[in-house]
């Protein structure tokens, strides 16, 4: 690249390994190299790695080392949570009970939807995809309501990826805490799964406090690595393993640990909560910054998500009359990198999930465009992004056979 | 040349950035608007129909072309090389304007952009279409 200039805007999508993690994680690479299941000093200098690295992230969402499973990032997390709990319950219930009730949101990450979709599609579970608010938001009463007796499993995210909206995750993990006294001893309980990968840097992430019983969370949007993440499950679940092989991670998921990125994560987490309350203060004044400018320089256009419940990293914003992919391509030329929910940016051809469940208009998710920042982000990146933005959708929209006539 | 730009030939990303002959036709002879199914977008050409000047009793020319999209990267190029490519033909080689002639002349398209270079064939046709049923109706005179 040759560019002079260039920002990047897309922290949501993933972010660069911070330099004291890579620091933390290159030992494991090279001179640390040996397998924690071997009995050696190799081996043992490796164990010691993981079990500091559980030790660290289990006192950062405040439970017990034996409840956080390393895993391969936010995606296997969340299939892992999901399908170890149905499938671990149907263990437990009887052959000829009712398929098991999930309820999750029409906003999840393809990752739950699509687990959803495959245990509904082979007869283990059936599913309610509940509808947000104008918002984005799931109202704790419409999870209340969407009960039922063979509920066995509420997932939902706690930060929304596209447009950042923060999910009552505490209200709706109370609710179904009092849900559960009064079901008798045989039924099944009703646990509770947030899929917190966009959450990780920005909010609340004690699990006593958020009432989860299940929690996935990916090391890559935190300046760790693809490749590694987490799944906090309670312990004395009804649980089965997805992937088998040797008796790692507590004998829930096979495969030799992935110690590099294991220490990453972990060291990752550690940076973050230095300082959290004023980095999450700092980023969420520059996103202020940035959703202010635009509405001050930009005509015809609107917000997307909540103002309020809205994660201080997400911008997102609908630009009538014009089309996402030819606005990403042009703030590319310039630099800038950003995202868009586009029909024409996805290789299905299919508009954002999210905001054609929120807003029911797939005009609104062609014109769309998702701007995410980080630490790193600066004022003068924002003034340089907006100035270009800007003349980008004027250029598009002389084109645009949708402006109306003046 | 930065990195999503990969995605399309240098010709395709040349129109896109400086397309040629966008805008409206005065006095247009015919226009087309489509949509595309797939992915929803739109695109509107408007012609414009002059008699050649020729001793032989003239031709139907198209003396200009212009366009109004929404839409992606390959819709816009595709919808500018449209322009380029019938511009001072005559009606009956228009016609024979596909949106492969198109995707060629831009030196090809990624396959899950192909279809985008149909609403630029759809647009043509429907334009020339509706200039010839404005001529049969006699409300222009060329
Ligand atoms: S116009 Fe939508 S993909 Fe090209």
């Amino acid at each position: 690249m040759s560019l002079d200039k260039q920002v990047y805007l897309d922290y949501a999508a993933t972010s660069p390994v911070k330099k004291e993690v890579l620091d933390a994680m290159l030992p494991y690479l090279t001179e640390k190299f040996g397998n924690p299941s071997s009995l050696h000093s190799w081996g043992q200098e490796s164990r010691q790695a993981v079990d500091d690295s559980r030790r660290l992230i289990a006192k950062f969402l405040n439970v017990k080392e034996k409840e956080i499973i390393f895993t391969s990032g936010g995606t296997e997390s969340d299939n892992m949570a999901i399908r170890g709990i149905i499938i671990g319950l149907g263990a437990r219930l009887k052959k000829e009970a009712a398929p098991m009730h999930i309820i999750t949101s029409q906003i999840e990450h393809h990752a739950v939807l699509r687990t959803c979709q495959y245990l509904e599609k082979n007869g283990l579970a059936e599913v309610t995809y509940l509808k947000p608010n104008l918002d984005g938001i799931i109202d704790q009463n419409k999870v209340k309501e969407a009960i039922k007796e063979n509920t066995a499993l509420v997932s939902i995210m706690y930060v929304n990826n596209e447009i950042g909206a923060v999910q009552p995750i505490r209200e709706i993990g109370k609710m179904i805490e009092s849900e559960n006294r009064k079901r008798t001893i045989r039924e099944t309980r009703i646990y509770f799964h947030t899929d917190a990968v966009q959450a990780t840097e920005y909010q609340e992430m004690n699990v006593e406090y958020l009432h989860v019983d299940l929690l996935s969370f990916s090391g890559h949007k935190i300046g760790a690595p693809k490749g590694v993440g987490v799944l906090y499950k309670k312990e004395n679940l009804p649980f089965q393993k997805m992937i088998f092989g040797g008796e790692q991670e507590m004998n829930l998921r096979a495969g030799t640990e992935n110690v590099a990125g294991i220490a990453a994560i972990a060291k990752a987490i550690e940076i973050l909560q230095e300082n959290k309350a004023e980095k999450v203060e700092a980023v969420n004044k520059m996103r202020n910054y940035f959703i202010e400018k635009i509405e001050k320089e930009i005509s015809d256009i609107e917000l997307n998500g909540s103002r309020e419940l809205r994660s201080p990293n997400n911008i997102n914003f609908y630009f009538k009359y014009i089309e996402g992919e030819s606005i990403l391509l042009n703030l590319d030329l310039v630099g800038i990198a950003a995202s868009s929910g586009s029909a024409c940016t996805s290789q299905s051809l299919e508009p954002s999930h999210v905001l054609v469940s929120v807003y029911d208009n797939p005009e609104r998710a062609h014109g769309s465009i998702r701007f995410t920042i980080g630490e790193k982000t600066t004022n003068e990146e924002i003034d340089y992004s907006v100035e270009k933005i800007k003349e980008i959708v004027e250029k598009l929209r002389a084109m645009s056979p949708l402006v109306p006539e003046k | 040349m930065s990195d999503i730009s990969k995605l399309y030939s240098e010709k395709v990303m040349d129109h896109f950035q400086h397309p040629h002959n966008m805008g409206k036709v005065e006095d247009c002879s015919g226009k087309g608007r489509v949509g595309n199914p797939v992915c929803g977008d739109l695109m509107e050409l408007q012609i414009k129909v002059e008699k050649s000047p020729s001793a032989d009793g003239g031709k139907e020319i198209i003396t200009d072309a212009k366009f109004q999209t929404f839409g992606c990267g390959a819709a816009i190029a595709t919808s500018s090389m449209l322009t380029d490519l019938i511009i001072g033909k005559t009606i009956e080689e228009a016609k024979k304007v596909s949106n492969q002639a198109i995707i060629e002349a831009l030196g090809g398209l990624p396959p899950v952009k192909r279809h985008c270079s149909v609403l630029a064939e759809e647009a043509l046709e429907k334009a020339i279409n509706d200039y010839l049923e404005v001529k049969k109706k006699g409300r222009i005179k060329i």
